[in-house]
């Protein structure tokens, strides 16, 4: 390394310079940090337990990492994670659905909230962050509405394989997300539709008149967001082996706060899969450190706050200074 | 139809009456339509009693929703108001509990609320990041601090000269007196100064604001700073009407505040609308809230039905916007 500094054609290798390098670097000094800090925190029972408890974010900051590139944003996937676990419930408990059909129709209701969510933002040219401030409170609304505050619990056993059970001692969400992670990240990468976000989001214009269908590429985007939402409602449900309409609230944060940790830029046209799944790693990481030292759940959610917020700010004042 | 397309030709300029004859004149006719439709299935509602608490209890939104206005005609929006008036309740409740004098207790929401709204300006306007990003992250400092703090104790035993929303002047009770206050003095000033005239225009177009020789960032800043003045003064209202201050947020009231605005003509693509609207549209709306209770629907169908409300009033506004654009470009 030394002897690479003192020749004058040495360059930092691209691949080093990139925010989610430095940010896997960061994560491992996190890691060992806090592992020299607290003996409990480097076991793999801890850390598998905490791949447990990150799926649910985990699975809706795939898609909302497509959103975000196009120049999107989706505020109301809490409210869906909240619409689908009660719709899961009541069709099963109230419509007397068989349960397996019951599941399906909340992924179903939540790819119809994310399509409700696309097809206004689509047609109507509402701005996406007005239009899922509205959803917000209106599929939280009809959560609240519909359930009238009562909570529904006592599913079978086999329903809770999915959130509490394991696969090789692994947890099965966990599985689950590995495996759309993989799958998200080959169809932003290696795709027609994957680069067709990057160029929605680096200039729409551009995209429009490169015959893009965008309004079309932005429906699924936002279909994807909602049905990723009824997947995290169902594997909620699954772990706490209870249905509420109180799910999910205040889950828009960190959903948001890891694409955007991961590097994915507010403004749309840049960010990975990749960056996405190492900043969900790291809030998961700061909750589990924060907690284990005795900080209350309470005070993470200002860390996370901060951490939004900062690295919006180192990420545009680099952007800035390359340019 | 015709009347809210009036409006929005002459929400630009134009005299008072046109003004009047849109989106005001309208919730206007909605609040006494639905006084007058409720009152007939239970004539309970319009006792003067639920009247009255239907205003005093809400005045601190509607007062709220004067400085949310301003951020969305700047082309901004904040979520972290709700948050804020939690946080600033608390401060003065805990205040007045250890014995300050009564006049700190008042001042330092006012000014503890423009220096938080005002280092959130900053950040939005002169870094750049956008006000959702900023605010979002503020949200959950706010939100957690609080309760982190305060462990979610409740304030009791607040001193009786503290409660400045139960004073009242020639019989108007306070919170009134504030809120008509703020929305008359907030609509002139909006309407006839040259600064209150920048906000409307760094809302409608940025660049264009620049040229006219308005300095778009330091607006952005003033409206955030303003818009904390008139956050703490909705906590002073909401903070001494109460007899015990909970000192957590107050769930989802920012887009209460946020609806107020929207549903009072503030168009969400900013450049256009009144604060006199947007008061009204939170009278109306705590009267919808109210109304359900007196025709027997659940209020847990409230948040659904703001949602259907706020929806409704932005896909309105941005059809009639683009109506208008289409006729613009045959003529």
């Amino acid at each position: 390394m030394t002897l690479a500094m003192e020749t004058k054609t040495f360059r930092v290798p691209r691949w080093l310079k990139r925010h989610e390098t430095l940010l896997a670097i960061i994560l491992l000094i996190a890691l060992f940090g806090l592992g020299l800090l607290n003996d409990r925190f480097l076991t793999l029972d801890n850390l598998l337990n905490q791949g447990r408890l990150m799926t649910e974010i985990g699975l809706i900051a795939l898609p909302m990492t497509f959103v975000i590139i196009t120049g999107g944003i989706d505020l109301s996937v809490g409210a869906i994670v909240g619409l689908c676990a009660i719709m899961l419930g009541y069709s099963w408990k109230i419509f007397g659905f068989p349960l397996p059909l019951a599941i399906v129709f909340s992924l179903f209701v939540g790819a119809l909230a994310g399509f409700i969510n696309g097809l206004v933002i689509t047609r109507v040219k509402v701005p996406p962050l007005i239009m899922t401030i509205a959803t917000l409170a209106l599929y939280r609304g009809l959560a609240e509405g519909i359930s009238q505050a009562h909570s529904v619990r006592g599913y079978p056993e086999w329903f809770y394989f999915l959130g509490q059970g394991s696969v090789f001692g692994v947890p099965t969400q966990l599985l689950v997300l590995l495996v759309l992670i993989v799958i998200a990240g080959i169809v932003l990468d290696r795709t027609t539709f994957g680069r067709a976000l990057y160029a929605i989001g680096a200039n729409e214009t551009a995209a429009r008149f490169s015959a893009l269908s965008v309004d079309r590429v932005k429906l699924v985007v936002y279909t994807l967001s909602g049905l990723a939402s009824g997947l995290a409602a169902w594997v909620l449900v699954s772990r706490v082996t209870t249905t509420r309409m109180d799910m999910g609230i205040g889950y828009e944060l960190d959903v948001i706060a890891a694409v955007v940790l991961g590097g994915t830029s507010i403004f749309g046209g840049s960010g990975t899969i990749w960056g996405t799944v190492i900043g969900l790693v790291m809030i998961q990481l700061l909750k589990n450190g924060l907690a284990l030292t005795g900080v209350k759940g309470d005070a993470t959610i200002v860390v996370i706050g901060v951490a939004l917020i900062l690295s919006v700010l180192i990420a545009s004042s680099l952007q800035r200074r390359r340019d | 139809m015709t009347a809210t397309a009036i409006t929005s030709s002459a929400n630009a300029r134009g005299g008072l009456f046109r003004r009047l004859a849109g989106q005001e004149l309208l919730l206007a006719v909605a609040i006494v339509a639905l006084a007058v439709v409720v009152g007939f299935i239970n004539p309970r509602f319009l006792a003067a009693r639920n009247l009255s608490d239907i205003l005093l209890g809400n005045a601190y939104i509607a007062i709220a929703a004067v400085g949310m206005s301003m951020v969305i005609i700047s082309g901004n929006i904040d979520i972290s108001v709700g948050a804020l008036i939690g946080v600033l309740a608390t401060i003065s409740g805990s205040l007045a509990v250890a014995g300050a004098p009564i006049i700190v207790t008042w001042l330092a929401p006012l000014v503890i609320g423009v220096a938080v709204m005002a280092a959130q300006g900053a950040i939005i306007a002169y870094l750049r990041i956008p006000a959702i990003v900023v605010t979002l992250g503020m949200l959950s400092i706010l939100k957690g601090g609080l309760i982190s703090v305060t462990g979610g104790k409740w304030i009791t035993d607040l001193p009786q000269n503290f409660h400045l929303a139960d004073l009242s002047f020639f019989g108007v009770p306070m919170p009134v007196i504030i809120m008509v206050l703020a929305t008359v003095l907030a609509a002139l000033w909006m309407r006839n100064s040259p600064t209150g005239r920048a906000i409307y225009a760094t809302g409608g177009n940025p660049e264009a604001a620049r040229l006219c020789g308005v300095n778009p960032q330091r607006t952005v800043l003033m409206v955030f700073a303003l818009h904390g003045f008139f956050a703490g003064l909705a906590s002073l209202v909401y903070a001494t009407q109460l007899r015990v201050i909970q000192s957590t947020t107050p769930q989802g009231l920012e887009l209460t505040i946020i609806t107020a605005a929207v549903v009072g003509g503030v168009s969400i693509l900013g450049g256009v609308g009144t604060v006199v609207g947007s008061t009204l549209a939170a009278i109306l709306i705590a009267e919808i809230t109210s109304a359900l209770v007196f025709i027997n629907v659940s209020p847990y169908w409230t948040d659904a039905l703001r949602g259907a409300l706020i929806l409704a009033t932005v896909i309105a506004d941005i059809l009639r916007r683009q109506r208008r654009a289409a006729q613009g470009w045959k003529r």
